[in-house]
């Protein structure tokens, strides 16, 4: 097993406990109500996964922790493949040109 | 501290993606020269470990809650430059998949708890340990300082972002954003100097990495 195995479970534990985070409103969320302007806000115009409920699932903790563990597996993913392009692309540019 | 759409005027969105585009495309060129096959497991499991860790909303004073950004841990271990690729892809996602953070204000939540957050954390951290002296305690010393400072100076720049779109004047929004994210910052130092404490006994090597 190697180090990012645990690291990544690791990760996936987190999304896990994920229904235990505080339901309160976030330091931004805070100063807007306090402010008046938290109404200025915006629907978000398409819906995927809408603040990390999974749609369509009756039981909420299920919900988010589906959505919690879709994401860390995206993101583990797209940012591994992403580094990966990075690293790979300059390989090319330094080899000689045919 | 995502920041929805509605609350920033179109100058705004428009400088701030302006900045972050630049930014992030200087970030994968100096990617580009430093990036090492071990660097990518490593940048994978920060983006993973970062997603899931903002979803984890701790409690703080009066009602409210706060989560790390994770952008100071994944600038000490890796570099600035990387983290802020690191962020921005989190964010991205967040505001694609999630709807958390708008996709107009994307450029402003990159700015903030990508560039801000990154840099901060980074110098603070090694302003720390070159003040210190190197050494473990130095080290989760600086890890400490700099998660606290890149939250309360990502705060500040949200802040005066929202002064300036005229959401809400700089005399109440900047002195209300920074106490909150000062008591929030506080939890990103905790956490962050407990992940880089675990990878210390664990797999120090990574923290050897070279630096982008």
């Amino acid at each position: 097993m190697k180090w990012w195995h645990i690291g990544l479970i690791v990760c996936l534990v987190v999304a896990v406990i994920s229904p235990l985070a505080s339901s309160s409103p976030d330091g931004l969320e805070r100063v807007a109500e306090d402010g008046g302007f938290i109404g200025l806000g915006q629907e978000a115009p398409f819906m995927l996964i809408a603040d990390y409920v999974f749609p369509g699932i009756e039981n909420e903790a299920v919900a988010t922790i589906l959505a919690g563990l879709i994401g860390t597996l995206i993101l583990f993913g797209v940012v591994c493949g992403l580094a990966w392009l990075i690293k790979s692309r300059k390989k090319e540019s330094t080899e000689p040109a045919v | 501290m995502h920041i929805p759409d509605g609350f920033l005027s179109v100058a705004t969105i428009a400088t701030t993606y302006a900045v972050s585009a630049g930014g992030v495309s200087y970030a994968v060129r100096e990617a580009n020269k430093k990036l090492k096959e071990k660097h990518v497991p490593l940048m994978g499991v920060l983006a993973a470990f970062i997603f899931a860790a903002q979803m984890l909303n701790f409690p703080v004073l009066g009602g409210t809650s706060g989560h790390v950004i994770g952008a100071a841990l994944a600038a000490i271990l890796l570099g600035p430059w990387v983290a802020i690729l690191i962020m921005s892809c989190v964010l991205i996602a967040q505001s694609l998949i999630f709807q958390d953070g708008g996709l107009l204000a994307l450029g402003a939540n990159i700015f903030n708890m990508g560039i801000v957050a990154s840099f901060s954390g980074y110098y603070l951290y090694r302003l720390t340990v070159m003040l210190l002296g190197d050494g473990k305690r130095s080290r989760l010393t600086g890890g400490f300082i700099g998660a606290w400072g890149s939250v309360f100076l990502a705060s500040i720049a949200c802040a005066i972002e929202l002064a300036i779109s005229g959401a809400s004047p700089l005399v109440v929004v900047l002195p209300a954003m920074a106490g909150v994210h000062a008591l929030i910052g506080i939890g990103e130092g905790l956490i962050t100097g407990a992940a880089l404490s675990l990878v210390l006994k664990t797999r120090v090597d990574l923290w050897q990495l070279q630096k982008v």
